[in-house]
């Protein structure tokens, strides 16, 4: 066979099972239908977003479903210049761990703010939801969070009306930099 | 919690190989990137696969595509006469890990561990996403890029480390590759050079990720005589544990691993001085937490990750191939070049524990630390202690 002359077969494997989430995941996924973010008490007085049946730390079982949020704060964020084609948005963004109001863990999420200039840690970001027809029960019924009291991030592609703009206030956010 | 366990048999790393890393084996299937380095494992050592009594390996089907696809890979072996084997959905290392229990009964006084990761066929980055909680994560798509970036942010607002203190790590790494014949990417570069690359999820530049790899690797284990009778000076395994942490990553403080520090503990790290290190950090923002949970990482505190990747560094070269940790003049910290060197999925890890064997073989090392890692952002962690003595024995 010459060089560069190879056979490529492509294979399609799909797993077609329903599964239940059961009380606490189902509780959240629940939530996020309905627009609200919830949580579960854990005994030691934290309150673990997303919620698990387990203390993550101590694998004790978790106690009553809060609500927290939706708004929440920036501890760490990575800027994906070139998405994947399957990742949420179709513009850069940013993957982020975000400690929402009330929580003692963080949640991975994407935030959409146009540009990197426009976020940093300690940034205070809030959901936006998808229409409460489109919500079926899924992490993404949060289409991304956007900068709190922004206009809603860069879904247009517009450089100059995307994230750069009221949010963030007095958290050390830069603004306006894609502008 | 019980004590921690101790290796009562005499069990020893007697034989490593590996397949020269790439980043695309279009010619070969995975059994025969196999074939070669499980023959040469054996040959190493002049014995056939008669003579082991277990065999167990370490890879995943989501690399394939297939269902058990692990089983067609047996054929590397050969599967008659029949043997008594195992596999793990995980890196290798926790593959020799099984195969050390197995050992540690006494039933069998040697086994072969086997691992191979063909990652070119498919998209690495999706596929890694799919060992996410299927809830809450995985429906994102955080690539493993990006989760890394998340640990490395993390560090940097910390004040634990610096975008230079990943580069220096990059540099001494691909420079101690340069030695290293089975090696996918080695160069000598400098920090400033590696610091005018482009992000490629910032804060990670392209220098601190790892090379996407086909590779395999095969170690032989070996009880008491039968190790001494294979070997001249066989890599004792004096301690091995692995531990693993929440898979939410958002529970998690990125800038420290608990897990290896627990391993590492009972693992018994701490007992003897240590003179050399085989870690699996993919990213080099990771190689600083690694070395400061394993105990090898500096003098603590604030800087604490900074001061183990600082070291003596690719940018100022006067230590040859070979980093050396700048807190401990005698610790050699990846010598082969590491993740950074290689990742073939599954396989870097029990190459790390292979390629620090080697170096008790060759009597570079006495007391040598191999790590293996698996997860996002190091959440599972194994810890190896290797020794060219076996006391008491």
């Amino acid at each position: 066979m010459a060089e560069g002359d190879v056979l490529i077969a492509t294979h399609v494997l799909d797993y077609p099972y329903s599964r239940s989430v059961g009380p606490v995941i189902g509780a959240f996924l629940t939530g996020l239908r309905d627009g609200r973010i919830v949580g579960a008490r854990t005994p030691s007085g934290g309150v673990v977003v997303p919620p698990t049946e387990y203390d993550p730390q101590t694998g004790e079982d978790v106690g009553e479903i809060v609500e927290v949020g939706p708004a929440g704060t920036v501890e760490s964020w990575a800027w994906v210049t070139t998405p994947g084609p399957k990742q949420p948005l179709d513009h850069p963004f940013a993957y982020a761990l975000i400690r929402l109001d009330g929580a003692t863990t963080s949640m991975l999420h994407v935030v959409d703010t146009g540009s990197p200039d426009a976020l940093a840690t300690g940034a205070r970001v809030a959901p936006r939801w998808k229409p409460a027809a489109d919500r079926i029960g899924h992490v993404l019924d949060i289409e991304a969070f956007v900068l709190e009291g922004g206009t809603g991030g860069a879904g247009t592609g517009g450089a100059g009306t995307g994230g750069a703009g009221t949010g963030g206030a007095g958290t050390g956010s830069t603004t306006g930099g894609a502008s | 919690m019980s004590p921690a366990p101790r290796a009562r048999r005499p069990v020893a790393v007697v034989s490593f190989a590996q397949a020269h890393n790439v980043r695309r084996e279009d010619e070969r299937n995975e059994v025969e990137m196999l074939m070669p380095v499980v023959a040469e494992v054996f040959a190493n050592i002049g014995i056939t696969k008669d003579d082991v009594g277990f065999i167990c390996s370490g890879s995943t089907d989501y690399l394939v595509g297939g269902p058990f696809s692990f089983v067609t890979a047996l054929d590397a072996v050969g599967v008659w006469p029949p043997r008594p084997e195992s596999h793990v959905e995980m890196d290798g290392a926790w593959a020799l890990y099984e195969a050390w229990v197995l050992l540690q009964e006494g039933e069998v006084d040697a086994a072969l561990v086997y691992s191979f990761g063909r990652s070119s066929p498919g998209n690495l980055a999706e596929i890694m996403a799919l060992q996410l909680d299927p809830y809450t994560l995985a429906p994102l798509w955080p690539d493993p890029v990006s989760l890394a970036a998340l640990q490395a942010r993390a560090l940097i607002d910390a004040g634990r480390a610096t975008e230079a203190d990943f580069a220096a790590v990059a540099a001494r790494n691909r420079k101690a590759a340069l030695a290293n014949p089975k090696a996918q990417v080695a160069h000598d570069r400098t920090v400033e050079e590696l610091l005018g690359e482009e992000y490629v999820v910032a804060p990670l530049r392209r220098h601190a990720l790892p090379p996407i790899t086909d590779g395999a690797a095969a170690v032989v284990l070996a009880a008491g005589d039968t190790a001494r009778r294979w070997c001249e000076r066989p890599a004792w395994i004096t301690g091995i544990d692995h531990r693993i942490e929440t898979h939410a990553p958002g529970a998690r403080d990125l800038t420290t691993s608990p897990s290896t520090a627990l391993a590492a503990e009972r693992a018994g790290v701490g007992d003897g001085p240590v003179d050399l290190a085989e870690v699996h950090a993919p990213f080099a923002s990771q190689e600083g937490i690694v070395l400061e949970a394993l105990g090898l990482g500096g003098n603590g505190g604030a800087g604490g990750a900074g001061a183990g990747s600082n070291g003596s560094n690719g940018s100022n070269g006067s230590n040859g191939s070979n980093g050396s940790n700048g807190s401990n003049g005698s610790l050699v910290v990846n010598p082969s070049g590491g993740a950074l060197a290689a990742n073939p999925i599954m396989t870097a890890g029990l190459a790390r524990i292979g390629e620090a064997a080697t170096r008790i073989w060759s009597g570079d090392s006495n007391r040598a630390v191999a790590h293996a890692t698996s997860g996002p952002c190091l959440q599972q962690n194994l810890v190896c202690v290797l020794d060219a003595a076996w006391e008491g024995a």
